[in-house]
């Protein structure tokens, strides 16, 4: 119980594990410590920040999903009208095309009708005139009996 | 394992008996006492061995679990230290980690059966010994003594002027007057109250650590003393079974309780000793 130099022994190492302490255990096990909070500290900014991010793309993407939906829409509209424009078109060029060529088969067959006429009516009238001709033999003149012959032919 | 033929008397003295060597023979000051100098050394490296083997490998990543163990534990003292004390020093926290964990460790060879390593001690020669070195008021001394070296290191050093900033709160506090003269006469009371507030922090610092793990380790060694003398042909008899039953349940009962006393001496000494620091660090102008 006796106070002796046991004490002066345990001050020193007293001292010495305080120093050992003090220069290898705590500086690095504390800045671990704080390195990791530090780490953590910046993993979560990091993952608020991803987040923020995330909303202001989706916001993004859904504007653009909307423009894009209008501007299809737009499109489609649009192609609508050409679509019924064209078709239109298509349905009055046919109409005039049509009226055209009826138009055109129509003047062909009074032309030809009218040919045919024309020559049938020659051929009636050469045909009255030389039946008439053999009938009157001689007697009737071509050249007197033109008015004649014309109302024949015309008549038929 | 009770120590042959000697009465209790002779065993409990044996067991707070410390085995000592003369430095210089016939002094009495000059003698070491080798059982507790050998312990608190092997704790203090086992201390320093298993906290730098994690500090080698401390790491920001995921740590192990005897580095989150570790980290528990210096983030606890950490946190203590900073609430109390309230400059700014590399020192005070590390300082506290040694004293927790040290004077933990050595209040903790309370726990082991208090003659186990005696025992050991007999097979190779040593006749006794004492092997908690909390309950060597030297050791506690030496403990308490070298934080208030260090506290006034620091109230010299910090108070300025030199030395001169210390020496002069000694004689304006307590007791303070505006007027010279009524403070000359009340700096006779400062003076004396202060040298023996002094002289008690430190004093009362080692006491208390000692006083504590003295009657803890007294306690274990009369529970020892239930079954002094009995052989182990006296545990087949219905007195040597019965108290070798009340012996373990008392040993148990205060063995549980003491890991709480042995675990609040270490905080209550780590913390006295940052609370000192932090005095040393304060000057009393500022209230």
């Amino acid at each position: 119980m006796n106070i002796n130099a046991t004490l002066i022994i345990q001050a020193l190492v007293f001292f010495v594990v305080i120093v050992i302490t003090m220069k290898y255990i705590w500086p690095q096990i504390l800045g671990a410590m704080e390195e990791r909070e530090k780490k953590i500290a910046d993993g979560l900014a990091a993952g608020d920040r991803a987040e923020k991010e995330l909303n202001q793309a989706k916001a993004k993407v859904d504007t653009l999903i909307g423009e894009a939906k209008e501007q299809a829409s737009h499109i489609k509209d649009q192609a609508t009208q050409m679509a019924t424009k064209i078709k239109d078109e298509a349905k009055s060029d046919a109409l005039a095309e049509k009226e055209r060529q009826l138009n055109a088969a129509k003047a062909e067959i009074e032309q030809e009708a009218n040919r045919a006429k024309e020559a049938l009516r020659q051929q009636v009238s050469a045909l009255a005139i030389a039946g008439t001709e053999q009938l009157l033999s001689k007697e009737v003149d071509a050249g007197k009996h033109a008015d004649l012959l014309d109302d024949l032919i015309k008549e038929i | 394992m009770a120590s042959g033929e000697g009465g209790a008397g002779e065993y409990i003295s044996h067991h707070l008996q410390n085995h000592t060597t003369e430095l210089v023979e016939g002094s009495g000051f000059w003698t070491i006492n080798t059982d507790s100098v050998f312990y608190t050394i092997l704790l203090a490296v086992i201390y320093l061995w298993f906290f730098r083997r994690v500090a080698k490998k401390a790491s920001a990543g995921v740590p192990s679990k005897t580095q989150n163990f570790i980290e528990l534990i210096i983030g606890f003292i950490d946190q203590q230290a900073k609430d109390i004390f309230h400059g700014n020093s590399k020192l005070v926290a590390p300082l506290a980690l040694s004293i927790f964990i040290w004077v933990f460790l050595m209040n903790f060879m309370d726990l082991i059966p208090v003659d186990l390593l005696p025992w050991l001690g007999t097979l190779v020669g040593i006749e006794y010994m004492k092997v908690v070195p909390s309950t060597d008021l030297n050791i506690t001394f030496g403990m308490s003594f070298g934080v208030m070296l260090i506290v006034f290191y620091y109230s010299f050093t910090v108070k300025k002027p030199f030395a001169l900033g210390y020496l002069k709160e000694f004689a304006t506090h307590p007791f303070e007057s505006p007027n010279f003269l009524v403070q000359s006469i009340l700096a006779i009371p400062n003076i004396f109250l202060n040298i023996v507030e002094t002289i008690a922090k430190p004093v009362s610092l080692g006491l208390r650590l000692f006083g504590n793990m003295y009657a803890g380790e007294l306690i274990f060694i009369l529970i020892a003393v239930l079954t002094l003398n009995y052989g182990w042909a006296d545990a087949f008899s219905f007195k040597g079974a019965t108290m070798g039953v009340v012996q373990f349940l008392l040993a148990l009962a205060w063995a549980l309780f003491h890991i709480l006393i042995i675990t609040l001496q270490a905080y209550i000494f780590m913390m006295l000793s940052v609370v000192y620091l932090n005095m040393s660090h304060e000057t009393h102008d500022s209230h």
